[in-house]
């Protein structure tokens, strides 16, 4: 008998699971020509505000509609529905954040038309959202100028994985001496290149460059092959090398 | 991370086969490709993703998000 430990390989992602479905939703909205943005930041960020504003803007020219993530209550559904577009509520119990099985199971339950633009806000947490990849196109994450100017150094990995952050609640930015240049090059320094916007839900402040972002990569991905499109997303869930 | 995977796993393997059994972890650098120095780099600190060698600002991560169980060890 043989005392020598033997080394079975594996290699199994744990995230696998996760993967698969996102790659699928990610292959079923773009069959369906559905940009889908999702948002991410910690809980009290502005994430609902943004979004209504968001939602009541875009509606005008596009078909919009919004997911949103919440662990009990269906606050935020309610006031993304006074924008007069369709939202549904996954609630998600104990769980800190959404999964793409969640966005699909949501998706099964919902009889709605096609849509240009479907927005998924995720629950409020800076850390175990960046872990999934929900089939999305773009992610926004947010960050409020009461927050500090360091939060993207304390959650480097969430600002890894979005593709553009959301400077909020600018209309305070003077009472809480915020410093937009340290903040900006905060969120230069985890992901350099990535594109930042400064805006107010609250006055409207910034909200034109934002949704000219937004719209632009909505067009851009009408143009790109499905090649292409996906390669950031399986890059930021981090199983494509 | 880690702390938590070594925590779960215990918790996880009590009463089944696992039980006694050793999660080992091996943490994976975080590797950058610097766009000028043409090569992957190895990151200082997560808090600036810039090559270490030239100061290039770079997002291309090339490895370091890895959460992969890679191996079973066995006893005969």
């Amino acid at each position: 008998m043989t005392t020598e430990p033997r080394l079975l390989a594996v290699r199994k992602n744990v995230l696998k699971q996760n993967d698969v479905l996102a790659r699928a939703l990610r292959e079923r909205f773009r069959a369906q020509g559905t940009s889908v943005i999702s948002l991410v930041s910690s809980p009290g960020t502005g994430k609902t505000a943004l979004l209504e504003r968001t939602l009541t803007l875009l509606k005008e020219n596009y078909r919009v509609a919004a997911l949103v993530g919440d662990l009990a209550t269906e606050n935020d559904a309610l006031r993304l529905a006074r924008s007069g577009v369709p939202v549904k509520q996954i609630t998600t119990g104990t769980i800190c954040h959404l999964e793409a099985a969640m966005v699909e199971r949501a998706l099964e339950e919902w009889s709605i038309g096609p849509l240009d633009l479907l927005f998924i806000e995720n629950v409020g947490n800076l850390v175990c959202p960046a872990s999934y990849d929900l089939g999305e196109d773009l992610r926004l994450v947010l960050l409020s100028v009461t927050e500090g100017e360091d939060k993207p150094l304390k959650y480097p990995t969430i600002f890894n994985s979005a593709d553009a952050a959301v400077i909020t609640k600018c209309d305070l930015a003077v009472a809480v001496d915020f410093d937009e240049v340290t903040a900006l090059a905060n969120i230069q320094a985890v992901r350099p290149a990535m594109p930042a916007f400064l805006v107010s839900s609250k006055t409207g402040q910034g909200l034109s460059n934002y949704l000219q972002f937004l719209t632009a990569t909505l067009h851009a991905k009408l143009h790109v092959p499905a090649d292409e499109a996906s390669s950031h997303a399986e890059i930021r869930s981090g199983t494509s090398r | 991370m880690k702390e938590a995977l070594l925590f779960s796993y215990e918790v996880a393997c009590d009463g089944t086969l696992l039980e006694g059994s050793r999660l080992v972890v091996t943490d994976v650098p975080i590797e950058v490709f610097c766009p000028v120095c043409k090569v992957p780099r190895t990151l200082k600190s997560m808090q600036w993703f810039c090559c270490p060698e030239c100061g290039t600002a770079t997002s291309e991560i090339l490895h370091g998000k890895e959460l992969v169980i890679t191996a079973l060890e066995l006893k005969q």
